[in-house]
């Protein structure tokens, strides 16, 4: 009954508290399916996660992170089938080698990786959804808001990256 | 600015006790573009339905957001509805505030503001939406099926039976493929040609099978339901509709020592020939780099002794067009190389075991022809050599198979087995001979497969080894075979009269070319790749294209015509219905700004994807673009995320839609 008397004094609190907001970019066949198994298996898991669908991790672009942040996420998922069972066989190979490769990419524009969570979820892994979700939120509740991209925004952004790359060459 | 209706449900409890249903449609209420937002107990209800009917006209809705369960449960219920209120099904979008949401959450206040941004998501969403239509292509009812061994003589039988037209294309002069040169069949031991023969006439017979043997598949275009074939028909220098199959030019032919491919170089055929016997059709066809009349302009007997004139020497390969809705390939198998041609650089193993040097060193086909009673030695077990009945055999199983050192990772699955029948049939035939069996392990999965290894041990006294052979040396008129007994850990030496090896199989020579040519996938190993290993194995990744037989894995008669028949039913559930009717949802190129780097082509997976000219009123090229073939394409939206110039999107999901969903949360 603990949780009914939480409920009860929570909406003033929230109002006040920060909440994590993260974005989940999943595919339909996979982690979408898996996150309604968590549904119906009632694990309880955090409420900070926003899903958005798609047909396939092989259709998540580099752009909807950024745009995620720029939104004012404080993290980002991206989840899709695992290797192999990718309902059109090699979208998430494609993913992940895209943001294998934008990685750095993203790290060197001044995103902080650590709030980018990859995952593979199946349609079997209710579970696994669950305490993904829970992981996230305990590290995104840990580094706080992601105000950096506002100031990425606000500061000169190219001239940021010329500082960076004469300290690289420097 | 749109006018979008929010239903929220209540689920009975199973929402609305953890989700203050009533403020999540009050919130939504105020989202610009929502014309009107309620909630009710049971959405899914008749009466929850007909409220959206109702709003729909009511208040002139141009796209609704259902706020209930999993769209996997119930989107098709509300796209119905959504459709008799006068919409375009895919104006209706849900947002999933059951499962996601209050099934999983504690916090009441937090499940809420949650709800309310799923919601704020599909409104936003919807906001971009277009109507779509579903996509109908027409399906041209005639399949063909490549290949006539017992995997496309079943595949065609089958779907001739269904009442549609076939077309079958055997690069050979006959169909019947390797099982018409099996003798007889584990793990029953009837006759193969018994069996066979039957079903190859009937294909002949069947007036809605088309049959192009001495043929092959020059270009396959189109997609599921249209498909366009290119068939080379090789001349054949013989009028088929003249000859009656009487034999007398083939033996008249004074070329007589031609080694036949069918008897795997045991046996001889003449220029002009049949396969074999039994073969259907049973005209024969000239082998022109072997012909005196082409390679010297000489001879000519086999015109002068045609008393029907069917001999043409004038004959030219022709190109024969057909469509057809589906295609089913079974191009079956080759045995691995252990000799000189080896058909592959990487393949360099078992030197050791000689077999391009000692005539008596052969392979499990040459073995069936020698115990074939229409082999080239009428049955009889005669070695090659010298043509002595071997004493002493010895039977090496594994050879290129399960040995990625020198051969091939997997495991040929039938060797076991028709090693097993070797044995035994050697027996039968030599009663006073003794076969040896080399092994790794004996895999004889299938039904009464064990029980026929067992027979083959304990009735015909075969005897096991488990060990490999590490060399096979001539010593006088007999072979030495050295290898491992494994059980004693010890060497063993057996001298044998015959050495009979177990090659691994082998995707047929030209699969992967083929594959290439018609358009689907190959696995790294050659066999044809089926569209999902357990729920999908007779499909290819390519709509239309359906597997069959020992093209895709190697395989015994039983599975092979299992999988053919089941190939053949998919053609059938295919030929059903006269239109196609696929879901809208896929890619289309702007040829205003691609820039023709072929990312997406590359990408994706079901090669739905070509180049295509655009060109002015002169025919002069002015550029190349990308095009998404409608048929083929599935929606999987690979294409778009690797465009650089997002020149391609996907309908349904296109970055106007997804950003805006991202948005969606920003705002708030
Ligand atoms: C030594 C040995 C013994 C065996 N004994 C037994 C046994 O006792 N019992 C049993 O159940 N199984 C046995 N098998 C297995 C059996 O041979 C196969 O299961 C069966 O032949 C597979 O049939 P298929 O139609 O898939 O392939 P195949 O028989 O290989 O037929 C394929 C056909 O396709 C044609 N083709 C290939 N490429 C093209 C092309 N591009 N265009 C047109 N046509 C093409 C080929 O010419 C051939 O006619 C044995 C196999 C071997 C090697
Ligand atoms: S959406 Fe997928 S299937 Fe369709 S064209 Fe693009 S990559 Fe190919
Ligand atoms: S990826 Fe984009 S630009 Fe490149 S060919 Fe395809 S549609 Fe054109
Ligand atoms: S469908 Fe799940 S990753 Fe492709």
């Amino acid at each position: 009954m603990s949780d009914e008397t939480k409920t009860e004094d929570k909406p003033a609190a929230a109002e006040k508290e920060w909440q994590p907001r993260i974005i989940a970019f999943v595919c339909n066949w996979c982690t979408y399916a898996g996150a309604d198994l968590a549904g119906t298996s009632r694990m309880v898991y955090e409420p900070h996660v926003r899903i958005i669908k798609l047909p396939c991790s092989g259709r998540i672009d580099v752009s909807f992170i950024i745009k995620a942040f720029e939104q004012g996420a404080d993290g980002v998922m991206v989840s899709g089938c695992h290797p192999g069972d990718c309902h059109y066989t090699a979208g998430n190979y494609h993913a992940r080698r895209r943001f294998g490769g934008f990685r750095d990419l993203l790290e060197f524009c001044g995103f902080d990786m650590r709030r980018v969570v990859f995952s593979w979820v199946s349609a079997a892994e209710g579970k696994k959804w669950a305490d993904l979700v829970n992981e996230a939120v305990a590290k995104i509740r840990e580094l706080g808001p992601f105000k950096e991209y506002q100031k990425l925004l606000a500061e000169d952004i190219w001239r940021k990256e010329e500082t960076n790359s004469d300290r690289e060459t420097g | 600015m749109s006018r979008i209706g929010v239903f929220v449900c209540h689920c009975g409890e199973n929402i609305a006790r953890m989700v203050d249903v009533t403020r999540v449609a009050e919130e939504t209420a105020k989202l610009p573009g929502v014309a009107v937002s309620v909630d009710y107990r049971y959405m899914c209800s008749d009466p929850g339905q007909n409220m959206i009917k109702e709003a729909i006209r009511e208040h002139k809705l141009d796209g609704v957001v259902v706020a209930a369960c999993s769209p996997q449960m119930h989107e098709p219920t509300f796209r119905a509805a959504v459709v008799e209120g006068g919409l375009n099904p895919y104006l209706c979008e849900m947002a999933n505030i059951r499962e996601h949401c209050s099934w999983v959450h504690t916090d009441k206040e937090l499940a809420t503001q949650k709800a309310i941004d799923l919601v704020r998501i599909m409104v936003e969403k919807v906001g971009k939406n277009q109507e779509l239509f579903p996509i109908k292509v027409p399906v041209t009812k005639r399949a063909l099926v490549i290949g006539g061994g017992i995997a496309g003589i079943q595949a065609a039988l089958d779907i001739a039976s269904g009442g549609h037209e076939v077309v079958l294309v055997e690069r050979e002069p006959s169909i019947g493929g390797n099982m018409a040169r099996l003798s007889e069949t584990f793990p029953t031991l009837d006759c193969s040609q018994c069996i066979l023969t039957p079903r190859m006439v009937e294909v002949d017979r069947d007036p809605r099978i088309t049959l192009y043997t001495y043929a092959e598949v020059e270009e396959v275009g189109g997609f599921v339901g249209n498909f366009k074939v290119k068939i080379r028909q090789k001349a054949k220098s013989v009028i088929a509709d003249l000859c009656n199959g009487c034999g007398d030019c083939w033996n008249k032919c004074p070329q007589k020592k031609i080694p036949s491919e069918f008897d795997a170089g045991l046996g001889y055929r003449t220029a002009i020939y049949v396969p074999f016997p039994q073969a259907v059709p049973n005209t024969p066809v000239i082998d022109r780099e072997r012909c005196t009349k082409f390679l010297k302009d000489k001879c000519g007997i086999c015109e002068k002794v045609c008393t029907l004139n069917a001999i043409d020497y004038t004959m030219e390969d022709e190109i024969i067009e057909v469509e057809v809705g589906a295609i089913v390939v079974a191009t079956g198998y080759d045995l691995f190389s252990v000799g000189k041609d080896q058909p592959n650089e990487q393949w360099t193993g078992y030197g050791e075991y000689n077999y391009d040097a000692y005539p008596d060193v052969i392979d499990g086909i040459q073995f069936e022809r020698l115990l074939s009673a229409s082999g080239p030695t009428q049955g009889e077990i005669r070695r090659p050599s010298d043509g002595k009945e071997p004493k002493s055999v010895v039977f090496i199983a594994c050879v290129g198979s399960r040995d990625p050192e020198k051969g091939l990772e997997y495991c040929s699955k039938i060797c076991c087995m028709y090693i097993a029948k070797h044995a035994m049939l050697y027996k039968h035939k030599v009663h006073d001979g003794q076969p040896y069996v080399f092994y790794m392990d004996i895999r004889a999965g299938g039904k009464n497969y064990e029980e026929f290894v067992r027979r083959a041990i304990e009735e015909d006294g075969v005897l096991y080894i488990r060990g490999r052979v590490s060399k096979i040396y001539k010593d006088g008129e007999q072979l030495v075979v050295v290898g491992a007994d494994t059980l004693s850990d010890s060497q063993v030496q057996v001298r044998a009269d015959l050495v009979v090896l177990a090659t691994a199989i082998v995707p047929h020579r030209d699969a992967y070319e083929l594959a290439q040519k018609i358009g689907f996938g190959c696995g790294s190993q050659g066999f044809f790749s089926e569209a999902h290993p357990k729920l999908r194995p007779v499909e290819t990744n390519t709509a239309g294209i359906y597997l069959a037989g020992a093209c895709q894995a190697p395989k015994d008669i039983p599975d092979a015509v299992a999988q053919a028949g089941a190939a053949a039913s998919k053609v059938q559930l295919l030929f059903s219905s006269d239109e196609l009717e696929r879901e809208p949802i896929i890619a289309s190129v702007n040829e205003a700004t691609c820039v023709h780097c072929r990312n997406c082509i590359r990408v994706c997976p079901y090669s739905a994807i070509t180049d295509k000219e655009i060109k002015d009123k002169k025919g002069n090229l002015i550029k190349m673009v990308a095009e998404v073939n409608e048929g083929l394409c599935l929606g999987c939206g690979a294409c778009v995320a690797a465009c650089p110039s997002k020149s391609i999107q996907l309908a349904g999901f296109n970055d106007e839609q997804v950003f805006a969903e991202i948005t969606a949360l920003g705002s708030g």
